[in-house]
């Protein structure tokens, strides 16, 4: 048992946990922030991508105690003020999304490619880009014109801000 | 149509929960003083169980309990069930061997649940887990189902000699004999219908959760249909009787029918937590969904069809070997019978049909219904069979086809299904020219140039939806009625709330079951919110499968929303003072029409409850129920057509394009409509190209238990999908639906085989078609 301290969503938190806690489950049953998913235990599916430090990580896959003093984002810190992230309003806009149980992983994902690739962005490398990240549902389709879309708008926003 | 009513494109209303983490997922729950389970699982496919020690585990940090087979057998917990009785040709019932929730005696598959370890956390629970000593007696093992049935054999279940489940047949065996005695041209073929998991990717879960004081359960469970579950769990697994336990399947992370069933892990938690005193909560990891969640598929059929000097079909043979596991699963002996045979006429004209289907035990997870059920089996025989017998007679496989296909309406088959409307014809047109198929030669050529083989194939499915008549499906042997249920509460400032037992596990009802609301009224599609999945607001359902929430669930909604709007016009033609049948109900309000007289929808509403003005004898209130029961299933029918591209060098197949042509019927929300297909065809391709469930068949180990060994289809391996629908309404139902859920996954295999023989020149390709098998077939003889 440690207690850990780490900042999510831009609020400071601590809480003991096991040395082998995994940061899935102190995101999810230490704060209660239950956005973030399982759906596999080799690291293949990216249900449970959050960022650390700025970077998409898979929780599933990262000790709580290797998050410690890290500034962590989850699905429910990304949309502010009530007002979705251009990639969730994508996500909806384009039926990204069906069960929703691999939605935070892709949205989390989506948002750190688009960061890295800016407007640049092409269906070729959202695919390949999405290769840690599996979807029953969608067959892919509409997740990844949901996310060109995205990169789309908001590469020029990037643009038009300059 | 309305900017949010019938066949408009509305964005889901869902989808801001779930994309901003607050869908709630049963394993998302917690309740006071819950607790933790992990099941005590076989390693072995086939064991006896000599005795089961707890001892050492009972004493580690955290553990609240263990609990055996023994005690729940003592404690009078039921038998699971397969719900859907055949009987073999000879009369005789399907034999059913006993499966216990925890096993006591025996172990038949690798995962098997003995034992269930409750303590405060996972992770203490896990280690307590391998701590339980259980002493297993070493049995041998068969995986295959052909072998099983063979002599001398391991026995699974003693209610079972050789092994053999059922020994079923349909249609006409004498006439087929016959049609391909006097045949010009036979083709045979036999036919390997791949296993697969259906992996939603939420893994199941359940809280138990029961409550002293009222003696009663709640189960919060991952299920396509909780009214079915409390059902089941009420009248034959006796956890506890229907008033005493409450079911709610919350979002629920996809189905895929791999969540219709009630497994063995509901029910133990439920009684544990009884047992313990505490709320039980278990979520399986990826390797025990693998081991445990029902599996789909596992045929293999031998084919013989017979033509007429004119290419037509005059006769189809089918003699099917069916893998059913260890157990037999909740509906696992209607998907190789009726969701199966009963599709083998496809979109032809054929006059002598005969099935035989053999249902076997083996030494693995209980198979089932997985997404198409039965369809996709007989799919992908005779798209393949059709094929191989255009390469035979030396004529196009579009041509093959036209020439038999059904073209008047009614049409009865002749195993049973009247198909009740359809233009085959349409889809095909479509799809080659959305293929651009005339422009194939060119394109193959140009692809030779770079040394690379190109194939392009076509696959023309049926399907039965909308399942089902409920006086039907108990004449061929169901459990239950197969009809939906639907209750319209309009609220005193005139909300809407529409209860139905359907479930929503990534459909989009809470959209798309507005939008008949709207369409209707007039009113925004937010003022509707539709409740499902709770088995104490909702009174009874059936559930989401087979493609009917559309076509059934939505049909009783249609039914409820008639009595609301009969209600609705008396009210508002007492208030007006005019004759209710020149009320109209037009953009939230209800006029009388031919005049500026109107009440706003909000107003009449509450006229309904202060009662002070209604017209003599009427009850205060608005609020309808209906039961819908279909009066036929529908029959989504379409052409898939796949054009790939094979590197002679390596055996990789890359998808060039792949057309859907679907005919649905009429379409609530064409962008919902649309994701179905593209998902369907997801599985569908993952199937043919990547997904394998394989176990070994020495000792009944499965193989492919994580998605490092078990191929999902990902982001890269597909390609964007080109879709379309040219529709006709189905007769049948009062919306004209047929049903969008499962076609993808249908009718997608057989287009892309045949399209990858096609480019190899070889017929002798099994699915799944990997780089080695392709690589192998390519450099074969024919
Ligand atoms: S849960 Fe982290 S990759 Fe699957
Ligand atoms: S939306 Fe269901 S898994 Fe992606």
């Amino acid at each position: 048992m440690a207690k850990i301290t780490m900042t999510v969503n831009g609020r400071q938190v601590s809480g003991q946990c096991d040395d082998r806690t995994l940061l899935v489950h102190f995101i999810r049953e230490n704060l209660g922030l239950t956005g973030t998913h399982v759906g596999c235990d080799t690291s293949q599916c990216g249900a449970c991508v959050v960022h650390m430090d700025g970077k998409s990580v898979k929780s599933c896959s990262t000790l709580a105690a290797q998050a410690a003093g890290s500034d962590i984002t989850t699905i429910e810190g990304l949309a502010a003020n009530g007002e979705l992230h251009p990639v969730q309003a994508a996500f909806k806009a384009n039926h990204g999304l069906q069960c929703g149980f691999c939605t935070p992983g892709m949205v989390m994902t989506a948002v750190d490619m688009i960061r890295r690739h800016g407007g640049q962005l092409d269906e070729a490398t959202v695919r390949a880009e999405l290769e840690g990240n599996i979807c029953r549902c969608t067959g892919y389709h509409n997740i990844v014109k949901s996310i060109l879309a995205a990169a789309a708008e908001m590469g020029g926003a990037r643009v038009a801000a300059e | 149509m309305g900017v949010e009513g019938i066949g408009a494109r509305v964005a889901r209303k869902e989808d801001k929960r779930l994309l901003t983490g607050k869908g709630r997922y049963t394993d998302d729950m917690s309740v006071p003083g819950m607790k933790y389970a992990i099941f005590v699982r076989s390693p072995y496919a086939h064991a006896k169980i000599r005795s089961i020690d707890a001892t050492a585990a009972k004493a580690m940090p955290g553990v609240i309990g263990v609990l055996d087979g023994k005690q729940l057998l003592a404690d009078g917990i039921g038998n699971l069930i397969c719900g859907w009785m055949i009987h073999s040709k000879d009369g005789s019932p399907m034999k059913m061997g006993a499966w216990r929730p925890l096993a006591h005696e025996t172990v038949r598959y690798v995962g098997d649940a003995v034992a269930i370890v409750v303590a405060d956390s996972v992770a203490e629970a896990k280690d307590a887990a391998e701590a339980v000593v259980v002493d297993y007696q070493e049995l041998p093992v068969v995986t295959d189902a052909t072998k099983a049935l063979e002599q001398g054999q391991p026995q699974l279940h003693p209610e079972a000699p050789n092994n053999l489940i059922f020994d079923w047949q349909i249609g006409d065996p004498a006439a087929t004999d016959k049609a391909i005695a006097s045949a010009a041209h036979v083709t045979e073929i036999t036919i390997h219908n791949n296993r697969l998991s259906p992996n939603p990717m939420e893994p199941r879960a359940t809280l138990g959760i029961y409550d002293g004081g009222d003696e009663h359960y709640t189960c919060y469970t991952t299920s396509q249909n909780p009214h079915v579950a409390r059902l089941v769990m009420s009248a034959f697994y006796n956890v506890a009787p229907e008033n005493k336990l409450r079911v709610i399947a919350p979002d629920v992370g996809g189905g895929f029918g791999s969540k219709i069933y009630i497994y063995p892990e509901e029910i133990v938690c439920l009684w544990a937590s009884k047992r313990t005193g505490v709320p039980v909560k278990w979520t399986s990891d990826r390797t025990e969904a693998f081991l445990t969640d029902a599996h789909g598929r596992d045929h293999l059929s031998k084919v013989k069809m017979a033509f007429d000097a004119n290419n037509r079909i005059i006769g189809l043979k089918v003699d099917t070997v069916a893998n059913l596991g260890a157990y037999m699963s909740l509906f696992s002996s209607a998907v190789p019978t009726y969701l199966y045979a009963t599709l083998l006429s496809g979109q032809y004209d054929i006059p002598a049909i005969h099935a035989n289907v053999r249902t076997v035990y083996t030494n693995t997870a209980p198979v089932d219904a997985y997404r198409g059920a039965g369809r996709p089996e007989a799919t992908y025989l005779l798209e393949r069979t059709m094929e191989t017998a255009a390469r035979e007679l030396g004529v196009s496989p579009a041509e093959l086809r036209r020439i038999n296909f059904i073209r008047s309406f009614p049409h009865q088959t002749p195993v049973i299904m009247n198909y009740d409307a359809g233009d085959y014809d349409a889809s095909l047109d479509a799809a080659m020219k959305a293929a651009d198929w005339n422009g194939f030669a060119a394109r193959k050529a140009e692809a030779a140039g770079r040394g690379m083989k190109r194939g392009i194939g076509m696959s023309c499915y049926i399907e039965a939806c909308g399942i089902a008549p409920s006086a039907a499906v108990g004449s061929l042997g169901a459990g239950v009625g197969l009809w939906e249920s639907a209750e319209v509460r309009v609220n005193a400032v005139g909300t809407i709330e529409v209860l139905t037992g359907s479930h929503s596990h990534g459909q989009g009802h809470e959209t798309t079951f507005a939008q008949l609301v709207a369409d209707r009224f007039g009113v925004p599609i937010d003022s509707v919110n539709i409740v499902h999945g709770d088995t104490d607001k909702v009174q009874m359902g059936m559930g989401t499968y087979g493609s009917r929430s559309g076509a059934v669930g939505m049909s009783a909604v249609v039914k409820a929303l008639d009595k609301v709007e009969a209600k609705a016009k008396k009210i508002a033609a007492h208030l007006m003072e005019a004759d209710e049948s020149d009320i109209v109900i037009e953009n939230g309000e209800l006029k009388v029409a031919g005049t500026d007289k109107t009440v706003p929808w909000f107003q009449m509403a509450l006229a309904a409850y202060t009662a002070h003005n209604l017209p003599p004898g009427m009850e205060p209130g608005l609020k309808e129920g209906a039961f819908y029961d279909p009066a036929n299933f529908t029959f989504p029918a379409g052409c898939y057509i796949c054009e790939v591209e094979v590197d002679p060098e390596t055996g990789v197949t890359k998808i060039i394009q792949f057309v859907a042509a679907d005919d649905f019927g009429n379409i609530i929300n064409p962008m919902i409509v649309e994701g179905q297909v593209h998902g369907g065809l997801a599985q569908g391709i993952g199937q043919a190209l990547l997904e394998n469930v394989h176990y070994d068949p020495e000792n009944g180990q499965l193989l492919t238990a994580s998605y490092m060994d078990y191929a999902m289809p990902r982001a890269d391996d597909l390609p964007s999908f080109k879709v379309s629908t040219s529709n006709t309404p189905c007769p049948n139902n009062p919306l004209g639906i047929k049903g969008c859920g499962e076609a993808g996954a249908i009718g997608s295999p057989p287009a892309l085989i045949n399209a990858i023989t096609d480019a190899i020149g070889n017929n002798r390709l099994t699915m799944p078609a990997t780089p080695q098998k392709v690589w192998a077939a390519a450099h074969a003889a024919n």
